[in-house]
């Protein structure tokens, strides 16, 4: 597994989001390294999903600053003001990173390859033809070369998250958001899912921001874990400690809650 | 029948020769076949000519009018957002034949009769469309608009690739059905004085007294138009289903 470097590649400062009333979370600092694998665990509703919606501008952030490769992500401090940044240059950003989701979100009205090429042809200006030969290279990666012209809801919910995958990577990210990526999925294709992960892990630099219920696989691609409840970061540290020796009790009762499920 | 009688001894008092004759009326049979015969050429062009060609391109106006109102009014900032719904709020929310007299009077003149007829049932029809439009995009799933967040995906692509090909598929029906009460509101045209179908029958039907026939065959070329209509969105609402 490649080893990160010193250089963040996110950053969260003094980062709050509220819904409302509702404080998510409060007080957030914390850096991820370029190439560095960092697992959020959790019970339901402690701010790990929001996180990674955050860095994907998916939820509007009510206070503090993200950096990506150094840059504001959303509101830069301008002489102590905290004002939004340029769409423009949001847009920059985001392009540097992809997400996957729960539910896949694959359009339906696409074919399979039509998913994979939209975005590296019409956003990031690839000609179509490269476009194609990657995305055929890519449903080779995920072990579905035959489906290239197949509908999205003709696929079993592994096949589509696995072009879900296909078509994150297809825009070379830097930073990979994998959002319970298999908590949808049949527990016999789990397994195939986490296998083609952890080979983007095991072969590629991408920085990945992973929040899963799958503890042997954050275990075995993570190089930092980070325990939330409630908002804040309980704990964290390095996998094979949180998962065998946590200090914190809040940890430890998470984990035997959630191993002990398996 | 004392209705009737009145009005023909009045007719007798006049010597009105266009008026019809009282025992001419009594021994005509309740249909006349050769009488249908004769009078279907002139509906059928008047068919084509104003109640077909006012449907459809009333039609064309109000589909892509009414998702462009829909899609304004996700678009907009709040203000204008709000005055394009009030808009077409006050549109929908009055009669189409009150419309059609305020824009003939208004635009007496400048516009004719027909194009006024087209313009009014198009901008009318649009506004009930852009509600289905409406319906159709928020049934269009939140993770949808998210994965094009997610791969950076410009607004007029994610309209144009993503959003609207997925809410047009839930609207057809309702766009068909609309399209289809469009064209029973065309005799409505009569108070702008296009002589669609149903006026030109009762001007065949007039001089002769005789009115079931004219009606019977509008009503007949009604149903010939709309039936075919329904089975048509019937069956392009199945292929959109099966397409996905």
């Amino acid at each position: 597994m490649p080893t990160p470097t010193d250089t963040p590649v996110i950053e969260f400062v003094d980062v709050e989001k509220r819904f409302g009333d509702n404080v998510v979370l409060k007080d957030l600092n914390f850096s991820v390294a370029r190439g560095e694998r960092v697992t959020l665990i959790g019970p339901s509703g402690s701010g790990k999903t929001t996180i990674l919606r955050l860095v994907m501008t998916l939820e509007e952030l009510t206070g503090g600053y993200i950096y990506i490769d150094g840059q504001p992500l959303t509101h830069e401090n301008r002489d102590g003001k905290r004002v939004p940044v340029s769409k423009k240059q949001q847009k920059k950003l985001r392009t540097r990173i992809g997400m996957v989701f729960q539910q896949f979100n694959l359009f339906p009205n696409m074919t399979v390859l039509e998913n994979i090429i939209e975005a590296p042809v019409h956003v990031l200006g690839q000609s179509k033809k490269d476009a194609i030969t990657k995305a055929h290279s890519l449903l080779e990666q995920v072990g579905l070369p035959d489906k290239a012209n197949a509908h999205p809801t003709s696929l079993s919910g592994g096949q589509q998250q696995r072009v879900a995958i296909a078509r994150a990577l297809a825009m070379d990210p830097e930073i990979l958001l994998l959002d319970e990526v298999t908590s949808a999925l049949d527990p016999e294709v789990v397994g195939d899912v986490l296998n083609i992960l952890r080979q983007v892990a095991d072969t590629t630099n991408v920085t990945m921001l992973i929040v899963t219920h799958e503890m042997a696989f954050a275990r075995d691609v993570s190089h930092k874990v980070m325990m939330f409840d409630g908002g804040r970061v309980v704990e964290e540290g390095h996998p094979d400690k949180i998962f065998t020796s946590p200090e914190h009790e809040r940890t430890q009762r998470f984990l035997s809650a959630v191993l002990g499920d398996q | 029948m004392i209705f009737t009688s009145g009005i023909i001894r009045a007719a007798d008092e006049v010597d009105d020769p266009t008026m019809v004759d009282e025992e001419e009326v009594r021994q005509s049979p309740f249909w006349d076949w050769e009488f249908a015969f004769n009078a279907l050429p002139e509906m059928l062009m008047a068919f084509i000519e104003v109640t077909l060609v006012v449907t459809v391109l009333g039609t064309l106006i109000a589909a892509v009018l009414g998702l462009v109102i829909a899609i304004l009014i996700r678009v907009l900032p709040a203000p204008l957002a709000w005055i394009v719904k009030w808009l077409a709020n006050f549109i929908r929310m009055t009669p189409i034949v009150v419309q059609l007299i305020f824009v003939f009077w208004a635009f007496l003149g400048v516009i004719d009769n027909l194009t006024v007829g087209i313009i009014v049932f198009g901008v009318h029809y649009a506004t009930y469309m852009s509600e289905v439009y409406r319906a159709g995009i928020e049934s269009v799933p939140k993770g949808q608009w998210e994965a094009t967040t997610a791969l950076s995906m410009s607004a007029a692509r994610t309209w144009r690739k993503v959003i609207i090909p997925q809410a047009l598929r839930s609207t057809v029906p309702s766009l068909g059905n609309y399209a289809i009460s469009m064209f029973k509101d065309t005799p409505f045209l009569l108070v702008i004085m296009v002589a669609e179908m149903v006026t030109v029958a009762g001007e065949i039907g007039a001089p002769a007294f005789r009115y079931t026939e004219v009606y019977v065959i509008a009503g007949l070329i009604f149903l010939a138009a709309s039936y075919p209509t329904a089975l048509l969105v019937n069956r392009l609402e199945k292929r959109l289903a099966y397409a996905h």
